[in-house]
């Protein structure tokens, strides 16, 4: 399922939202990752898993986690962080959480 | 026959060096790496000791971003160190199973302990971050040093304040000759130039006060010593069984002779006034090496620039090297780099390896009116040539707890 999500078609946040859009929230995302594994931008894309293509481990997924939390404002229970598997299920979740 | 153990690898990152050939061809020079704090901690906490001899290159020169996120600053400097001491050994291929690390620290993971804790009471316990405790544990120099270089046969931290560089040492030596290990990474690291660490040693009246002249501050055997400084950084030195080394045709500095480390049971922080722990340590580590008086031609001492603690060393020296000691050149190599606390040990121990392959002793900077009630012929102005044929030299280190430790380096 995860190639198949891609930002074209999560719907488009109004002009002007606080929120950020998928595309500005995969941006962070990156920004986010890089400086925690440094792992290029360019590499975290929709449909990369974290464990199986970007090699990110728990305790960086959790790091990774708290950093999303504070930079888009929004809570990713602990029991939640297992379900994101892919990091288009990280800004699904984020997108939905901040709606 | 105890198995010989030999030096084939240096590693160092000082505040006079970020490497092995700047830290020594300073150290010959005579330059201190003492300056004044430009860190806006100084000013708020009104620090009253506002110098230190910090790294002259910061290990966010050398290391990944990455690497720098996952390792306190201690274990940042500790990893510098091993990996040019590894690189010099020359060593390609190793049994893992059979390389240990001994790796020191005097005070661990300071930055990362009291970060964590700002940020558990600023931002609260979600933003705590899960490396905190992997990275501030004392365990973590030498944890890191066994994973970079995938050391498995134990991977050891010997914590004895500003002993434990040299006594990481003293265990090294022990893994090989109990045939325990091939080869050892030793060393020590520590970074606690941090406003908390230096508050308490200021408070404890340790610290110079020189703040306007953090430059001339270090000066051990000086009638106006007032206190050491604070320094930080690493040295790294791979130990190897004699045979391991000769069949890898390896070059070899010198031979660990001999170490050993005792406990005065005096008092927690003053040294005993009669030096009888370090006596018995120095005689110990003589003992071990089959080391005799006249053998010994230099001293790294370990030297402060503390008004009560460079007398007990010189008493002990004179204890046990008799009048042999008034032959023997004594560096304060302290006087140019500061103090590296659980590090200092290690560092010193390099440029001691040093001193004895280049038959040359570094110099004692900042000495300008010699303590009368310290007659040690001390190395000054410029380096001192040490005999040729087979030499000698001790690098002594005592930490808080009363701690003493000795190595003897012998020429090759």
């Amino acid at each position: 399922m995860g190639r198949e999500i891609s930002v074209g078609r999560v719907p488009a946040q109004e002009k002007g939202s606080l929120m950020a859009s998928n595309e500005e929230i995969l941006a962070g995302l990156a920004e986010i990752v890089n400086e925690e594994t440094g792992l290029a931008t360019e590499a975290v894309q929709l449909d990369k898993s974290f464990t199986d293509d970007l090699d990110i481990d728990s305790i960086s997924m959790m790091t990774i986690v708290v950093n999303a939390e504070e930079k888009f404002d929004v809570k990713i229970p602990d029991e939640e962080v297992k379900n994101l598997k892919t990091v288009g299920d990280a800004v699904n979740f984020i997108a939905n959480a901040q709606a | 026959m105890a198995r010989k153990v030999v030096i084939t690898g240096l590693g160092a990152t000082t505040p006079i060096g970020g490497d092995v050939p700047t830290l020594w061809a300073n150290a010959l020079k005579g330059v201190s790496g003492a300056h004044t704090l430009t860190d806006e901690w100084v000013e708020k906490y009104a620090l009253p000791v506002r110098f230190a001899a910090k790294a002259s290159t910061p290990a966010a020169d050398v290391l990944s971003r990455v690497e720098l996120k996952r390792m306190d600053p201690s274990t940042q400097f500790a990893v510098v160190a091993a990996r040019e001491a590894w690189k010099d050994s020359g060593i390609e291929e190793v049994d893992h199973d059979r390389f240990a690390v001994a790796f020191a620290t005097g005070i661990g993971g300071v930055w990362t302990l009291l970060d964590a804790w700002d940020t558990l009471k600023e931002k609260g316990p979600r933003r705590v971050l899960p490396m905190t405790v992997p990275m501030l544990m004392p365990n973590g120099p030498a944890a890191a040093v066994s994973l970079d270089l995938g050391a498995r046969a134990g991977a050891h931290t010997p914590v004895s304040a500003c002993a434990s560089g040299t006594e990481a040492m003293h265990l090294g030596l022990d893994l090989i000759r109990a045939g325990k290990a091939d080869v050892v990474m030793c060393g020590g690291a520590e970074a606690a130039i941090h406003p908390m660490p230096m508050a308490s040693f200021a408070a404890m009246q340790a610290l110079s006060k020189r703040n306007d002249d953090p430059e001339h501050a270090s000066r051990p055997y000086d009638v106006n010593r007032d206190g050491f400084v604070m320094g930080e950084g690493a040295g790294a030195l791979v130990l190897e069984a004699e045979e391991h080394a000769l069949a890898r045709g390896a070059h070899i500095y010198a031979e660990l002779a001999g170490t050993s480390v005792t406990a005065d049971a005096y008092h927690i922080t003053a040294p005993d006034p009669e030096g009888l722990g370090a006596t018995r340590a120095l005689k110990a580590a003589m003992f071990d090496g089959l080391i005799q008086p006249e053998d010994v031609v230099h001293v790294n001492a370990h030297a402060t620039s503390t008004p009560v603690g460079d007398k007990p060393e010189y008493t002990a020296l004179r204890a046990a090297l008799g009048n042999r000691l008034d032959t023997v050149s004594v560096s304060a190599t302290k006087s140019q780099m500061g103090h590296l606390l659980g590090a200092s040990g290690a560092v010193e121990s390099v440029l001691t390896v040093l001193a004895v392959q280049e038959r040359k002793a570094p110099v004692t900077i900042n000495l300008e009116n010699q303590d009368p009630e310290i007659p040690l012929d001390v190395v000054t102005g410029t380096p001192r040539d040490l005999p040729s044929g087979q030499i000698v030299a001790l690098n002594n280190s005592f930490g808080f707890g009363g701690h003493n430790a000795v190595v003897a380096i012998r020429s090759v």
